[in-house]
């Protein structure tokens, strides 16, 4: 998988976060994830076709979204409900469509689908592609969350 | 000319949650009547119902696409001239350019601040 396309989504999702929540995310040292289980409670995960075809997932710790969606409504949001899930949907969303101007400003096109949502203690993200899953941990004061790519070449 | 804080302003997005973010933004901004709709169709629906001033609009959505609902908007005698302004992720040129050539009146790329909302809303308004 071309490690340049891992970057602009580490980016994007300190922008969104910092934009749509006033959220400060720390990025911590991307790893070759082995295993198919979420390290959250809640993940968005949406599909991306274009030079190269893959899958982007975020995994959110209760704690952190909560964090997020409480700041992004302006109203204090304390447990796991439809709302949330519908948040982390929009959230993926965003970070997608952010990660991809970038790129696109490097002269690669990526579109993208519409982000489906999966919640519960070890749920399992199922990447559409067979690549290598680069799993990015990041650290909110509310908690923590992942982001994974991965790419089929 | 200033903002009209009267106008109903109508908020078309398949997610609950930025229709939740832009209704705030358009509240703490003065605007008091807002409706809002999932997609394109029933956005459509609204409009039957509802003298809407302002239709801002999610571009990626199941069913009818802001796109469409943007071209059959301008297609249509009746709210050919509704002010249109785009809240989307989708922010490649091929896009802008589409939009631009629907008639769109202002283009804005999630995420965004409420201070972007304003200055688009000045822009569209002058």
């Amino acid at each position: 998988m071309d490690a340049k396309l891992v970057n602009p989504f580490i980016s994007a999702t300190v922008k969104v976060l910092e934009t749509m929540a006033g959220i400060t995310a720390k990025p911590g040292q991307p790893y070759l994830k082995k295993d198919n289980i979420a390290q959250g409670d809640v993940t968005g995960i949406i599909g991306i076709t274009g030079e190269a075809n893959g899958t982007i997932s975020v995994t959110f710790d209760q704690g952190s979204i909560l964090g997020i969606v409480t700041k992004m409504f302006g109203e204090d949001i304390t447990e796991m409900n439809p709302e949330v899930a519908d948040a982390v949907g929009e959230l993926t969303n965003m970070i997608s469509g952010q990660a991809r101007r970038k790129l696109e400003e490097e002269g690669r096109r990526f579109e993208a689908a519409i982000p489906s949502v999966v919640t519960g203690k070890n749920h399992q993200i199922t990447h559409f592609t067979s690549g290598p899953v680069i799993a990015v941990p990041f650290a909110t004061a509310g908690g923590a969350f992942t982001i994974e790519i991965c790419f089929e070449k | 000319m200033g903002l009209d804080l009267s106008m109903t302003v109508l908020i078309v997005d398949d997610f609950a949650t930025m229709r939740r973010i832009l209704k705030n933004i358009f509240r703490k901004l003065g605007y008091s009547s807002i409706i809002e709709a999932d997609d394109g169709t029933t956005a459509l629906e609204a409009l039957k119902k509802e003298k809407v001033d302002l239709i801002v609009s999610d571009w990626n959505m199941p069913k009818m696409s802001g796109l469409d609902l943007l071209k059959t908007i301008r297609a249509s005698s009746q709210y050919k001239d509704t002010p249109f302004l785009m809240v989307t992720a989708e922010a490649q040129k091929k896009n802008v350019i589409d939009a631009v050539e629907a008639g769109v009146s202002n283009y804005i790329v999630k995420p965004f601040s409420q201070e972007q909302i304003l200055d688009k809303l000045e822009k569209i308004f002058e």
